[in-house]
């Protein structure tokens, strides 16, 4: 791999961009592999990379039935923050987050990573309590949370109606949250594991599990059966349709979650909001669009588009706390199919079958944790035992009742 | 926006109702496994395909009922009322 550097950029500049190497390789499919992971998106790629970097893996296959990073990992709306409310999530999140920080000299690949603030809102005196309850429990967590005053939010975001409907009367904010560049972090976790060996294959879906003995031997797939040693999941709203296929249940519900952005404007916003109540949030991203969305739809769906009462719903939210941006022109409306639990908290682990493995159930908030969820899901598959930061968040939690039910992954108050 | 045919009160915008999750769910007995309780409190069938799943008419009469709908295309198959069985749909079922 030939480094990214002011002078390989000069040198480029000069020969008119004409001798970039490509990013990443496009070999071709084995017949057997250590390790192959389902899904080309952050999360799959992620774990290919530490299972290469940290663990000496070498031999391994991401397969991607679509075009890599093209699901989710392209369709999220780039928020990074590790405001959780219980122990369990804080320590997964904010080593995340801690990964992201150094994330663009790790993978030499700029993520763009802003750390402008994550402002979470308050509209009525119950929600600011839960909202102190919840940026106290940040703090005793050791990670930063600070409350905010009306004139304090006010002075922060000099565009917001205080005054709208549901009147601000506060609000916390994460100074180390933002946003960072979703296709940055799929591309720059894929070219870096395919330095490292790491076959990347596009274009092939995986249609079976070969199964023996309560123990995973291969995949079948849309090019053919090829064995492997061990077997990962990482495929978001597929998760059981996945989990089918090995002969397990999950207790997961696919929803679409939309997202939208408007037409490019100057810089106007550099924070990003979100109101849990009225359940919206809002940032600008570097191009100057306004990139904002809510809550998931709210019947199962694999159609990758979102229904238009939720999208009404968005945008009236949105011009409730920003009035000026009502002549704005919405530019693109999207959805991505999210994998919900009952307690909103990640599923990651190991599996009822021998060697198999997943992480799923990321619901509406997978793109923060792609660092963390590669770095312990490589550790779990290598070690074949759970991470210390992912034991708590098994498969068989359901069963045991040690739910993790965590109202902040959705960003929505306790 | 999905227009569902309440079985009481005639076609409305989906705006009218509330989603109930999965139907023909059924209780275990009281001497049931966590295993078995854990299966039925969590987990789901969540198919790619058709699922038949429960819906209420909140804004209009109140009363529960079944619809069978492609998760894909949001076709509308069937709507039954609650108690009936599954309808047999093998021949739009794409998984069968």
């Amino acid at each position: 791999m030939r480094g990214y550097s002011f002078l390989s950029l000069a040198r480029q500049a000069l020969s008119g961009h004409k001798g970039w190497p490509v990013a990443w390789r496009s070999p071709e499919l084995k017949k057997s592999y250590d390790v192959i992971i389902i899904g080309a998106g952050g999360h799959g790629l992620a774990t290919a990379y530490y299972l290469a970097k940290n663990h000496s893996i070498k031999n391994i296959a991401v397969l991607e039935k679509g075009w890599l990073g093209g699901g989710n990992s392209g369709r999220n709306t780039q928020i990074t923050r590790s405001n959780y409310f219980w122990p369990q999530s804080a320590a997964f999140f904010d080593h995340s987050l801690k990964l992201y920080e150094s994330l663009s000299h790790e993978l030499n690949f700029n993520v763009m990573l802003s750390q402008r603030g994550m402002l979470t809102l308050a509209h009525s005196l119950h929600e600011l309590e839960g909202i102190r309850r919840w940026a106290n429990a940040i703090q005793i967590n050791s990670i930063d949370a600070e409350v905010l005053t009306p004139e304090q939010v006010k002075k922060l975001v000099p565009l917001i109606n205080i005054n709208c409907r549901f009147p601000i009367i506060g609000g916390f904010i994460q100074h180390r949250g933002g946003i960072s560049r979703h296709d940055a972090v799929a591309w720059g976790y894929a070219r870096a594991a395919s330095a490292l060996g790491v076959d990347i294959i596009q274009q092939c879906e995986v249609s079976g599990f070969d199964i023996q003995s309560g123990q995973v031997m291969g995949v079948n797939t849309t090019r053919g059966t090829i064995s492997a040693d061990k077997v990962s999941i990482a495929v978001a709203g597929h998760t059981s349709e996945l989990a089918r296929m090995a002969d397990f249940r999950v207790p997961v519900s696919s929803m679409p979650l939309q997202a939208m952005v408007s037409e490019p404007i100057k810089p106007c916003l550099d924070t990003v909001i979100m109101s849990p109540v009225i359940h919206m949030y809002v940032s600008q991203s570097d191009r100057g669009e306004l990139v904002f969305g809510g809550g998931a739809d709210l019947y199962n769906s694999y159609a990758q588009r979102g229904g238009i009462p939720l999208l009404q719903e968005n945008v009236a939210a949105l011009l409730e706390l920003f009035p000026a941006f009502s002549r704005l022109r919405l530019m693109r409306q999207w959805a991505g199919i999210v994998d919900i639990t009952p307690d909103t908290s990640p599923i990651m682990g190991k599996t009822p079958v021998k060697n198999l493995y997943i992480s799923g159930g990321w619901g509406t908030g997978g793109y923060k944790a792609i660092p963390a969820g590669g770095d312990t899901m490589a550790y779990t598959i290598a070690n074949d035992k759970p991470h210390p930061l992912i034991e708590d968040f098994c498969l068989e939690r359901f069963e045991s009742g040690t739910l993790i039910d965590e109202g902040a992954a959705s960003g929505v108050a306790h | 926006m999905l227009r569902l045919d309440c079985p009481w009160c005639g076609t409305r915008d989906e705006l009218e109702f509330s989603f109930g999750g999965e139907s023909h769910i059924m209780r275990p007995t009281p001497d049931a496994s966590d295993a078995m309780w854990s299966n039925y409190l969590f987990n789901k069938e969540n198919p790619k395909g058709i699922h038949y799943e429960r819906w209420m008419h909140s804004y209009g009469c109140r009363r529960w009922f079944n619809v069978a709908r492609d998760t894909v295309t949001h076709e509308i198959h069937a709507i039954y009322k609650m108690g009936l069985p599954r309808p047999d749909l093998s021949a739009t079922d794409r998984d069968s």
